[in-house]
C-alpha cells in the first residue's frame, strides 16, 4: 500500500496550479512520478472515487478530487457508498467505520 | 489592552457552498446568529482577529505536519478551494506580523509551534471570515490545531495553548478577538454527511460553557471518533477557546444541527472577565 503517496498526490494537486497544469496535460507522468501501486493509478485515473475512498484517502483531500472530475456533492457521496458496496468497507484510517473496529 | 472577545463557531464548507440545500428556516437563524456574532466583535473593537481553526490539508500534510501552527504573514489569502464549490470569492486577508511575532514568542515560553509566513485559508477559515469580518479589512492571526491527521496533541495540551495565548495576549497593548471553529459532532466527507449527534453535542457545549474543565479534558479520542466521528477531533478549537477564557462561562447563541451543512451549526460567545 501506497495511501500516503496517492493522498500526497491528491493534495499537491489541491492546491497547486502547477501540479493543476500537469493533471490537465500529463497525468500520466504525474502518475508515474509518485510510489504508485497499480490499483491505486487505476483508481486516480478512472476516477474510482469509491474506490479511494475504500482505500482509505482522507475525504477532505478526496472530496476536492471528486469535484475537480465534476462530481456534484450528492454524487460524490454516492460514489462512496458504490465503493463500500462494491469492496468492502473502508481498509484502513480515520474513515474505517466505529462498528468495524 | 488584552483580549476583548471570545468565541466558538462552525465552519462547515457546506454552510456557504450548499446553502440552498439547507432548511431556511434553521439555516436562517444560523446565519443570523453569525451576525450577531459579527457585531459582537466590531463593538469589542478589535485591532486583530486570532482564528484558531483545525485545516483540512490545506498548508499542511503528512510530511511535516506541526501539531499547532501560527501565522505569520504579512498577508494570507483564500478560499484554496475552488471559488464556486465553497461560495466564497477569493480574496486576500491582512495579516498583522509583528502581532504574531510577539504572540509566537510569548507562547513558545510554554507551548513549542511551528510558524508560517504563507497560508491559504481554506473553509475552515474563510466560512467564518465570510459572515465576521466580510470586508476582510481586520488583520487575522491564523492557528492550525491538527486534527485531521493522527497523533493529534491530546486535549490538555490544547488546553494549555489557549491558556498560554491568553497570558501572551494580556501583555500586549493591542485589542485581540478570539475565535475556535470546529466540529462538534460531524462525519465530513464520509457516507454519514449530515449525520449529527445532537445530545453529545449539547452535552459538550454544557461544559465548555460551564467551564467544566476537568469534564472538557477528560474526552478520550476513541470515545470522540464514536460519539461524535472522525470531525468530532476539532474540539481541541473549542477547548483551546476555553483554555483561553479559563474560569470564564459563556453563553449559547445557536445551536441548530442542519444536515445539509453536515454539522451542528453552532454560535456561542464567552463572557470574559
Amino acid at each position: 500500500m501506497s495511501l500516503y503517496y496517492t493522498q500526497k498526490l491528491l493534495y499537491q494537486l489541491n492546491r497547486d496550479p502547477a501540479v493543476r497544469r500537469r493533471f490537465d496535460e500529463d497525468f500520466e507522468s504525474l502518475l508515474a512520478e509518485h510510489e504508485l501501486t497499480e490499483e491505486e493509478r487505476d483508481a486516480l485515473r478512472k476516477p474510482d472515487i469509491g474506490l479511494l475512498y475504500v482505500m482509505g484517502v482522507n475525504g477532505q483531500i478526496l472530496m476536492h478530487y471528486a469535484a475537480l472530475r465534476g462530481y456534484e456533492w450528492n454524487a460524490y457521496l454516492e460514489a462512496m457508498r458504490e465503493g463500500e458496496r462494491r469492496y468492502g468497507p473502508v481498509r484502513t484510517g480515520l474513515y474505517t467505520r466505529a462498528d468495524s473496529r | 489592552m488584552a483580549l476583548v472577545f471570545a468565541g466558538v463557531c462552525s465552519h462547515a464548507p457546506g454552510i456557504t457552498g450548499r446553502a440552498d440545500r439547507a432548511d431556511p428556516t434553521a439555516r436562517d437563524r444560523f446565519y443570523a446568529a453569525m451576525g450577531r456574532m459579527r457585531k459582537a466583535i466590531e463593538a469589542s473593537r478589535p485591532d486583530a482577529l486570532v482564528v484558531i481553526a483545525a485545516e483540512h490539508f490545506a498548508n499542511f500534510f503528512m510530511n511535516n505536519m506541526p501539531a499547532i501552527c501560527v501565522g505569520m504573514g504579512e498577508h494570507y489569502e483564500g478560499p484554496i478551494e475552488d471559488e464556486k464549490w465553497l461560495g466564497i470569492g477569493h480574496h486576500r486577508i491582512p495579516g498583522n506580523k509583528p502581532l504574531s511575532r510577539e504572540l509566537i514568542q510569548e507562547v513558545m515560553n510554554d507551548i513549542d509551534l511551528a510558524y508560517a509566513e504563507e497560508w491559504k485559508f481554506d473553509h475552515g477559515i474563510m466560512v467564518p471570515l465570510h459572515f465576521l469580518t466580510p470586508r476582510y479589512d481586520l488583520p487575522v492571526i491564523p492557528v492550525n490545531i491538527n486534527c485531521q491527521g493522527p497523533p493529534l496533541i491530546p486535549l490538555k495540551r490544547a488546553y494549555e495553548f489557549g491558556r498560554s495565548l491568553r497570558r501572551a495576549c494580556d501583555a500586549r497593548p493591542e485589542r485581540i478577538a478570539v475565535i475556535g471553529t470546529g466540529g462538534i459532532s460531524h462525519w465530513p466527507a464520509t457516507p454519514d454527511s449530515g449525520r449529527i449527534n445532537e445530545p453529545w453535542d449539547r452535552a459538550f457545549l454544557d461544559k465548555l460553557l460551564h467551564h467544566q474543565r476537568d469534564a472538557l479534558l477528560a474526552y478520550r479520542d476513541q470515545d470522540v471518533w464514536r460519539e461524535g466521528g472522525q470531525g468530532g477531533f476539532e474540539i481541541r478549537t473549542f477547548i483551546a477557546i476555553a483554555g483561553a477564557t479559563e474560569g470564564c462561562t459563556g453563553e449559547l447563541w445557536c445551536y441548530v444541527p442542519i444536515p445539509a451543512f453536515a454539522v451542528g451549526c453552532t454560535v456561542a460567545v464567552m463572557r470574559l472577565h
